[in-house]
């Protein structure tokens, strides 16, 4: 398989001032005397999954062998449909901070939760009653105040104090966000209760006689009605970079140096005999593909710029309740609801359509 | 029409009336799904042509246009298309799970 992304077909060319080959061209008729029709088995046997790296936060993998639009659909999905909690309602009773009511409200919106969204149901209109199942009650009751020996502690001390030395609560921080547990909620959180994955946000910051009182409610939403509610950092995936060195045309071992900083550290071995360049497989991929060997007159020809059209290296990062190796399962599991929706909506217009007798415009048409 | 603000999926106007070649205009779905079924679709031998729109990118729908060969049904070409893209959903995420249970996984700690 490792030769395999050598063929050429699945290559787009990466020149100095244009890209070629782009689209795919896996389709029923574009090579003639192939076939190219959906095959399950053989996609498959030509699938190919491999996980990198994992960290507590972060997932790096490989998705070979699958279309562009498989890939940016699952991409698509991590960012804008995969369900998480967040703050929406928030209810000030009082705010006598320099930080508006609103600012401060759409700050508080954005602290991710580590709150597991499949307890929850999706509060459907703003109107709808909230209740055990569909919101999450957090309370901020935060008063600055002056610490009473702080002044005599410092002694002749000349310098500006900071102001956490003589306030307490000088900085109001996601971590003075208390759950307050609704119905049930008590027991079905009672292992791991909802907080902030990130204590130390700053929400305001406060000085003697300011104080804040809110009443904040959480409810499950989706990244494509507000960005607070995507489970990620980031989600991107990049196609493999490739070097292709012209046996024709070997670089000249008077440049091989200079050959070798046109690319990413690592990716170019220069043997220090005979000074022949060769590429490193393994660190290929972290070729940034700046096309800086392009611009040098002495090294042209002598390499060739691909990438992998089907070679997709995903990199996601994780910002909430989701374990990032979470990730990708769930994203799948939201296209597969996806596809059953239309689905059963498709079949039930096929029902439609041939329960009716076969006359003149006995399809059902909307209006364009 | 039964009720327009619940319906996923219908058929525009023009359609032939055979349903050889017609435009389905499914609601709530965008390039996500759109462009994976387009993908989908083509991978049909039957298919002559498929090709998709987001109209208007505040107008929450998506265009499917579907042109058979053979005067087939294209509906039932949209059909299988779902299928399949259900039996493709399964096959990766069967994939992933082995890789993550068996390949050997660089572990690392990274701070908050």
């Amino acid at each position: 398989m490792q030769s395999d992304i050598y063929n050429p077909r699945r290559h787009v060319g990466i020149h100095a001032e244009h890209i070629s080959n782009v689209s795919s061209n896996d389709f029923p008729g574009h090579y003639p005397d192939e076939d190219n029709s959906w095959n399950l088995d053989l996609f498959r046997k030509k699938l190919q999954v491999k996980v990198n790296k994992l960290s507590q936060r972060s997932i790096q993998f490989d998705l070979v062998g699958v279309d562009a639009s498989i890939a940016n659909a699952f991409r698509r999905i991590l960012i804008a449909e995969v369900p998480t909690i967040a703050i929406e309602h928030v209810y000030v009773w009082d705010n006598t901070s320099v930080i508006q009511d609103e600012v401060l409200a759409q700050r508080i919106g954005l602290v991710p939760l580590n709150v597991d969204p499949s307890y929850f149901e999706f509060k459907s209109a703003s109107q709808e009653q909230a209740t055990d199942r569909n919101t999450l009650v957090f309370r901020l009751d935060v008063t600055c105040t002056r610490k009473p020996k702080a002044a005599a502690a410092r002694g002749a001390k000349k310098a500006e104090p900071e102001p956490e030395e003589i306030y307490n609560h000088s900085l109001v921080t996601s971590g003075d966000l208390t759950w307050e547990p609704q119905g049930e909620q008590n027991e079905v959180f009672a292992s791991n209760p909802p907080r902030p994955t990130n204590e130390n946000i700053v929400l305001a910051k406060l000085r003697p006689g300011q104080a804040l009182s809110m009443e904040l409610h959480a409810i499950k939403g989706v990244g494509k009605e507000h960005a607070k509610w995507s489970p990620v950092a980031t989600a991107t995936y990049r196609l493999l970079p490739l070097v292709i060195l012209n046996p024709e045309k070997p670089v000249p071992p008077q440049h091989a140096e200079k050959f070798q900083k046109c690319f990413s550290p690592g990716v170019i071995d220069i043997d220090p005999v005979t000074k022949a360049v060769s590429v490193n497989e393994e660190n290929l991929r972290n070729e940034t593909m700046s096309r800086e060997v392009l611009r040098h007159k002495e090294l042209e020809g002598c390499v060739a710029l691909r990438r992998v059209r089907d070679f997709f290296i995903f990199h996601i990062e994780s910002e909430g309740p989701y374990a990032p190796e979470n990730l990708l399962p769930e994203s799948i599991k939201i296209l597969k609801q996806k596809i059953s929706t239309i689905r059963s909506a498709a079949e039930q217009l096929q029902v439609e359509i041939e329960g009716e007798p076969a006359v003149e415009g006995d399809v059902e048409m909307a209006e364009a | 029409m039964a009720d327009p603000a619940t319906k996923k999926i219908k058929v525009l106007r023009g359609a032939a009336p055979d349903l050889s070649a017609a435009t389905f205009q499914i609601v709530d779905e965008s390039h996500t799904i759109g462009n994976a079924l387009r993908w989908m679709i083509m991978k049909n031998p039957k298919v002559e042509f498929c090709g998709y729109s987001v109209p208007h990118p505040s107008e929450n729908h998506l265009n499917i246009r579907i042109q058979m060969y053979d005067n087939l049904s294209a509906l039932q070409a949209l059909i299988t298309a779902l299928n399949d893209l259900d039996s493709l959903c399964e096959t990766i995420e069967d994939a992933y799970d082995t890789s993550l249970k068996n390949d050997q996984i660089e572990r690392w700690d990274e701070k908050c």
